[in-house]
């Protein structure tokens, strides 16, 4: 089997070739490298690359791939790129810059320059799995945000078409992998984050369980939303690296202790006999046509494989946002407490303590991030606790038990991702409220911490368009067997944009 | 209406140690309204038969044994410090003289 060398593959084609010997990880790490350097500044998808660490890392790869390692290390020579809110070592022992290690920002300028002294488990699992990191990706500042735009390091641009945004707040990550600058990138998912922006780009985006993964040096935003997963260019290759990710861990209190099933065996091809429901509600008001089109082909397609469609109700679906909006934003509220120009960070330098709290906080934080401070310590506040953060948790309640209930009839759930396909940069901007709409589909699973991915569905306008699969808890073989079996009949696998064949 | 005054933006800010600028207040203003009219919403739905949920799994406190493991160097702990006097870090004022 000969390969053609671009970096716009799959990972699964990718192992079969350096397994074979028809490419090395050191070829498949240069042409992402390549297209980083051709594409990357433009599209403004990284924080940080480190082109001779990945060489090196590559380097190794190909020597443990020698010595026939590859078996039990299912992401060995392939090139990856971390959303830039997970923490990278970067500190020796003895305090020192390490070399190859990469700052980690959090996409704000209060962290600019900081350099973690221990790796998140996001990093260790990918490196014990022989993954190799190319870079940091830029992403909207403490991942709050649908468009990417609220980076302190500015917008990045959607490879569809670079007047529009990627998504957000994974932005950086999905254009990368929509761009071929990595085979797969991590984002993180507090309400669409990973799964709204793979709409946008037509990447297929994972956001698992809450507790499935280990959120270990992810840096924090809502702690009981918070979740990390994969971007892909196939629902195979999320299977694989959600199998590298998944599992206990310790040092993460929320991590569950639960098996890990082997997920790329579960990928049938088969939704015979599965019943799966679709939400009435999630065809919102201000829907584009062109989604909902799009969106409704691809429940017909997997209704003409075998799956049984039915109608299902989530009546409390139009109370998410504002459950969401207190608590996210409260959880926020108490995070980023501390960043205080203390221990690390942006210090603004005055004389007294009090003082250098409030202006380090305000010069080193961004619009969005300070609304939502603002806002969560509103509803935290002294006479407003009960009325908006106790409500929205009981709101909570209602929202996971509909879930619940649905789940007990149907196998998994299929609406759209976002009901909109990528929009300008600038577009939305100016009101907060319109772009937290952009989250309406997908903030719901995340209020009832259940699993849900985006698989591309077709185009609308030219711009790609997200089918959501959404799952029971730890049910993850179920939307990836299903998103993976609608993948191979569909045809919109190989969707890729203009810059992929230049 | 949820319609916040100046001084409840301000009040909010100085609980949050954020500084804001008069233009900051004054668009935190509108924007704040503007949100909290939307979730305001909320007051419609009935929950006097529902309990809160603050997480959807659930927590059991994780213990381990009470054995010693080596902390984190101290010159790792402060490498990243703004202001370090060392083996210290510093902070600004805390107290006025004579206070």
């Amino acid at each position: 089997m000969s390969v053609e060398l671009t970096p716009d593959g799959t990972i699964a084609d990718a192992v079969a070739a350096l397994r074979a010997g028809d490419t090395s990880a050191r070829e498949l790490t240069d042409a992402c490298l390549a297209r980083i350097e051709r594409d990357g500044a433009r599209l403004n998808t990284f924080l940080a690359v480190d082109p001779d660490a990945a060489r090196q890392a590559a380097d190794e790869a190909d020597a443990a791939l020698a010595r026939g390692e590859g078996a039990d290390r299912p992401l060995l020579g392939i090139p990856y790129a971390l959303k830039d809110i997970f923490v990278t070592r970067a500190l020796d022992f003895d305090g020192r810059p390490l070399p190859g290690g990469f700052p980690t920002t959090a996409g704000s300028r209060i962290l600019e320059g900081y350099r973690s002294p221990f790796p998140s488990s996001a990093e260790e699992r990918l490196a014990d799995a022989g993954a190799i990191l190319l870079g940091k990706t830029n992403c909207d500042e403490f991942a709050m945000g649908s468009s990417n735009e609220n980076s302190a390091y500015g917008p990045v641009r959607n490879p569809w078409d670079e007047s529009t945004v990627p998504g957000g707040s994974s932005g950086g990550s999905s254009a990368a992998v929509a761009g071929g600058q990595a085979y797969f990138a991590l984002g993180t998912d507090t309400g669409g984050s990973i799964r709204q922006p793979a709409s946008l780009t037509g990447t297929v985006g994972l956001k698992p369980t809450y507790g499935r993964v280990s959120r270990w040096g992810m840096i924090a935003f809502a702690s009981s939303l918070d979740q990390c997963g994969p971007f892909t260019r196939s629902v195979r290759d999320s299977a694989v690296v959600l199998g590298a990710l998944a599992g206990h861990d310790p040092r993460d209190s929320t991590s569950v202790d639960t098996p890990v099933p082997d997920y790329v065996a579960g990928l049938t091809g088969d939704v015979r006999g599965l019943r799966l429901g679709v939400p009435r509600e999630y065809f919102v008001p201000g829907m584009e046509p062109g989604v909902e089109a799009a969106v409704r082909a691809a429940i017909d397609v997997l209704r003409a494989e075998g799956a049984e469609i039915v109608d299902v109700s989530l009546p409390s679906t139009d109370r998410g946002l504002a459950t969401y909006y207190i608590i996210a934003p409260a959880e926020a509220s108490a995070n980023l407490a501390r960043f205080d120009g203390v221990r690390y960070g942006l210090s603004a330098g005055a004389d007294e303590l009090w003082e250098n709290y409030t202006r380090t906080r305000g010069a080193g934080f961004g619009p969005e991030v300070k609304r939502r401070i603002m806002l969560g310590t509103y509803a935290l506040s002294a006479g407003y606790y009960d009325a908006y953060y106790v409500k929205a948790q009981q709101v909570r309640t209602l929202i996971k038990d509909e879930f619940d209930e649905v789940l007990s009839s149907v196998d998994a759930i299929l609406a759209p991702t976002s009901p909109t396909v990528a929009f300008k940069i600038g577009a939305k901007v100016d009101d907060p409220l319109a772009m937290y709409l952009n989250d309406a589909c997908t903030l719901p699973v995340n209020i009832a911490g259940l699993p849900g991915i985006s698989v591309p569905c077709g185009l609308s306008d030219g711009l790609p368009v997200g089918l959501q699969v959404i799952g029971r808890a730890f049910d993850e073989g179920t939307i990836l067997r299903i998103a993976d079996a609608y993948e191979r009949v569909a045809g919109f696998g190989d969707l890729r944009p203009a810059t992929a064949r230049a | 209406m949820a319609s916040i005054s100046r001084e409840d933006v301000e009040h909010v800010a100085h609980l949050a140690r954020l500084h804001l600028t008069d233009d900051e207040v004054d668009r935190m203003q509108t924007q704040l309204s503007n949100i909290l009219d939307a979730v305001e919403t909320l007051r419609d739905v009935d929950t006097s038969h529902v309990g809160p949920t603050a997480s959807v799994i659930r927590l059991e406190n994780v213990m381990r044994e009470d054995e010693a493991t080596a902390p984190m160097p101290r010159d790792v702990t402060l490498a990243n410090a703004p202001l370090r006097d060392d083996p210290f870090l510093r902070v600004p004022t805390v107290l006025e003289e004579g206070r």
